[in-house]
């Protein structure tokens, strides 16, 4: 048996992201529920005991309900779809001239209602591979695994993740404290009313929270010779340039021949930027989460499911996007569902987390 | 270690200086205890030491404050992170990550210590404070003492030659409060680590001293033997009070040394007995019953019960985390029971429109800004008066009352904190509640702020309020209180006659009461009516 540890947070968000990379690729319901199942797997079996492993619900719950509102919003507001399989005929308010093109209630179509159905679907299971990868890695542990010019990004991140539960109970606090003078609790003047000693708190917070990393060394640099510096910010400057010339040439329509070797050069300049950069921070890791086997093994599964769903959607598109007009059962292809399964892999090869003697 | 050549400090708007002409040395592997009242210059002189006076509160530094050598004008404090260790009142405002063992780590890394010193280090430091169980917990999971611990041991890990900490005690419990002193005595003793502490606490921290430096507004600092400068000090602690009365010399400082010289005082207070507060027998203003909270998951009450009568002082006692808090907040219908029943003068609270209830009962919260909204003393009069439905001029009547000479043009935030509280005090006075809450009221008050507000509350109780406070201050309670009650885990485990209950227990006996035991003496005040009987 390995011995319990947490994985790289960097590994964990990589097979998320080949998940989600795979979901958007398809409509079929049955893979997206497959890829789903496999997500909630692979969290149950190796999600830890800290606060944040119990969002993985607040995850799925949010997808349920994205998926409630697309269908709702389908059946109220008509689809797009042609349909002939009429299900049921709401009443239809009639609209001005000007508002043409707009439909409230009418028919509602079996083909309207799938095409809906699929759509909310494929963004319930993006939300659920997000959802898996918070749930495994806390965001702010993968921050901690950022290069050393990134640091300061990366805390001002943290610090405004971490003041925003604070921000809450300084509301109910303040509300509390309204209704000890005799003003009623309720209502949106309630809550409008203490904004500005709200806003007042958290200042003097953030003022008491950078005098306290200032005195714990925050901020403190290098010296490094003035050529590596400027070379630093040149090429930073450069990178970042590039990106987005590269990115303007990808999104217009036409001319992209050139585009994605400007965007490689780009990614490259600012990359070299950023290690340099890094030359100038003293800072050094405390226990920094190791990139070993299993993280090879879990990166590489997600990227094994995005590749394989990608290939096999170009090859057999009418499996990936199953035809809503007319209605057909979608069918669910062996080869796309090894693909799919391929994410399992981390439920069984990786270590468990180490769980709290309690 | 440390230097202070001619330092004085001025602010841009302050009339006169925070700080003038201190000039003197703080010797290495010391505990320098700073006292003095409420604007003497303490967290200005502290600051001085960690750089953050002037680099980042501004205002302008005469002289010089040298560190190790080093002179503070020329680093920041980042610069002396390595050298100077900083801790304030509020730990949870000094935390940059989110656990125990991050947090401990993390001065080092910015430091930029290599990897195997740390974790040696954090290992080291874990065992020192007594944190190995706690390393993988939540920051915010920790009790306040465990907090305090933390913060203490994230400026130790980068092994600092002076800890510069403002009132560490302030915010805790006495259990708590003597984790964190037990913690810095072994440090001062074990590393030989140079400590310069603030505290208005000085019951719990002047034994501990090596050296006192006494500030008084006006005056030149006064640095000496602890024993010799609390002979003269403004501000003591009731173990020096009660030394003074008695003529002993040397001036005992602790528990212990004022027991062994006691012997002849308990001679001579034998056959006397304090005069006993007397409480009419009234009809009670609340009761709950069997009354359950839940905060979320945990079960802050369980089964309390509670009879509050007119013109009795109830001091409510425990340790952080015990329950004070919500039990307050569920007289004033913040929170609902889970179950039994709170009564005040037959409503229930959560129950009632807060425009009525506010004649019932009054809370003054931790922070007593937050009840404060006003631009100015008078804004907030009159809105106090709207609230309350009196008649104008109420409020600032009662302002006029408790905290004579305030102008009605100053803003409420540049009050003093004893001003303030006087200020959310008499706010709450206006609706003329017979039931006053007060929680963790003396947080922060020097001796003079806690005098005064001790003889507000004791007319307000003779003039037939009921008056319930939150405190872990036990000379507080002791002074005023007629009862204590004492919450643990949400139940009620004492409740009886201030006397009776804290006598016995060794946490929250008053420093006479320890040194007099077994005699029922409580306060300094008592014991010199009694002998000029």
């Amino acid at each position: 048996m390995r011995t319990p540890r947490q994985l790289h947070p960097g590994a964990w968000w990589l097979w998320a992201l080949g998940l989600g990379a795979a979901a958007t690729r398809t409509t079929n319901p049955a893979i997206l529920l497959l890829l789903a199942a496999v997500a909630g797997y692979v969290v149950a079996a190796r999600r830890g005991d800290a606060p944040w492993s119990r969002s993985y619900g607040a995850f799925l719950r949010l997808g349920l309900f994205v998926l409630g509102v697309r269908l709702l919003f389908a059946i109220l507001l008509g689809s797009p779809i042609p349909g002939t399989h009429v299900l049921f005929t709401l009443p239809e308010v009639p609209l001005p001239v000007w508002a043409q093109g707009v439909r409230i209630g009418g028919r509602v179509t079996v083909e309207g209602l799938l095409a809906a159905l699929y759509d909310g679907l494929r963004l319930a299971t993006l939300l659920v591979c997000v959802g898996a990868a918070n749930a495994l890695a806390s965001p702010a542990r993968l921050l901690r695994a950022l290069p050393g010019a990134l640091y300061e990004a990366g805390v001002a991140v943290v610090v405004a993740m971490t003041f925003a539960p604070n921000l809450v109970a300084d509301v109910q606090r303040l509300r509390a404290a309204r209704r000890l003078r005799g003003r009623t609790d309720r209502g949106i003047a309630a809550v409008l009313s203490v904004g500005l000693p709200v806003l007042e708190g958290a200042l003097e917070r953030s003022v008491a929270l950078a005098a306290a990393m200032d005195t714990r060394g925050f901020g403190r640099t290098a010296d490094v010779p003035r050529r590596l510096a400027r070379a630093t910010a040149a090429l930073t400057l450069a990178g970042l340039l590039g990106i987005c010339l590269a990115a303007y040439g990808l999104l217009t329509s036409g001319s992209a021949g050139w585009a994605l070797p400007v965007l490689l050069l780009g990614l490259a300049a600012a990359f070299a930027g950023l290690l340099l950069g890094s030359r100038r921070s003293v800072r050094t890791r405390y226990r920094p989460d190791p990139w070993a086997f299993a993280e090879w093994l879990t990166a590489g599964s997600g990227a094994a499911v995005a590749a394989l769903t990608i290939i096999l959607s170009t090859r057999d598109p009418a499996a990936f996007a199953p035809t809503v007009v007319p209605p057909t059962v979608p069918v669910l292809p062996l080869a796309a569902v090894l693909a799919v399964l391929l994410g399992l892999i981390p439920a069984f090869a990786t270590p468990t987390p180490p769980r709290r003697a309690s | 270690m440390i230097t202070f050549e001619q330092v004085s400090v001025q602010y841009a708007d302050a009339a006169a200086p925070a700080l003038s002409n201190v000039d003197l040395t703080v010797p290495e592997g010391e505990l320098c205890l700073l006292v003095g009242p409420s604007g003497s210059g303490k967290s200005t002189l502290l600051g001085t030491v960690s750089g953050l006076v002037p680099h980042f509160t501004g205002g302008t530094l005469h002289g010089r404050v040298t560190v190790g050598g080093r002179d503070t004008r020329e680093h920041r404090p980042r610069e002396l992170a390595d050298l100077v260790g900083t801790v304030g009142q509020d730990p949870l405002a000094h935390f940059v990550t989110d656990t125990v063992e991050d947090e401990l780590a993390y001065g080092m890394e910015s430091l930029g210590l290599p990897a195997d010193v740390m974790r040696r280090r954090v290992e080291e430091t874990l065992d020192l404070l007594g944190l190995a169980d706690l390393r993988d917990r939540a920051l915010t999971s920790l009790s306040g003492g465990q907090q305090q611990r933390v913060a203490i041991g994230s400026v130790l890990t980068v092994h600092p030659r002076v800890l510069v900490l403002d009132e560490p005690t302030s915010a805790l419990d006495p259990g708590a409060a003597e984790e964190v002193l037990a913690v810095l005595q072994r440090l001062v003793h074990d590393l030989g680590t140079t400590v310069l502490m603030a505290e208005h606490r000085l019951e719990r921290v002047v034994q501990y001293a090596d050296q006192v430096l006494l500030l008084t507004p006006g005056a030149a600092p006064v640095l000496g033997e602890p024993a010799e400068v609390m002979a003269h000090s403004p501000v003591h602690p009731p173990v020096v009070g009660l030394g003074r009365l008695a003529g002993w010399q040397p001036l005992p400082l602790s528990v212990r040394d004022a027991r062994r010289k006691a012997a002849s005082l308990r001679d001579r207070l034998d056959g006397h007995r304090p005069a006993a507060a007397g409480v009419p027998a009234a009809a009670p203003i609340a009761v709950a019953e069997r009354l359950a909270v839940r905060r979320g998951p945990v079960a802050a009450l369980r089964g309390v019960d509670l009879v509050i009568r007119p013109g009795e002082i109830t001091a409510l006692m425990g340790r952080n985390g015990a329950g004070k808090s919500t039990l307050l907040g569920g007289l004033v219908g913040l929170h609902a029971p889970a179950s039994g029943s709170i009564r005040i003068n037959g409503r229930t609270p959560h129950r009632t429109r807060p425009a009525e209830l506010i004649r019932e009962v009054g809370l003054v919260p931790q922070d007593p800004r937050d009840l404060l909204y006003g631009e100015s003393v008078a804004a907030e009069c009159t809105a106090a008066d709207a609230d309350a439905g009196a008649a104008p001029g109420t409020c600032r009547a009662l302002v006029e009352r408790l905290l004579p000479g305030i102008a009605d043009a100053t803003h409420p935030r540049d009050l003093s904190e004893g001003q303030r509280l006087t200020l959310a005090l008499a706010v709450v006075l206006t609706a003329r509640p017979p039931l006053l809450l007060l929680d963790e009221p003396t947080r922060g008050l020097d001796y003079a702020a806690k005098a005064r507000l001790v003889a507000i509350l004791r007319d307000l109780a003779v003039e037939g309020h009921a008056v319930l406070l939150a405190t872990h201050d036990v000379e507080l309670a002791a002074e005023l209180a007629h009862r204590t009650v004492i919450l643990a885990e949400g139940e009620i485990v004492a409740d009886g006659p201030t006397a009776e209950v804290v006598v016995s227990s060794p946490a929250f006996a008053p420093q006479v009461a320890k040194v007099l035991a077994p005699g029922p003496w409580l306060t300094v005040h008592q014991v010199a009516e009694a002998l000029s009987a």
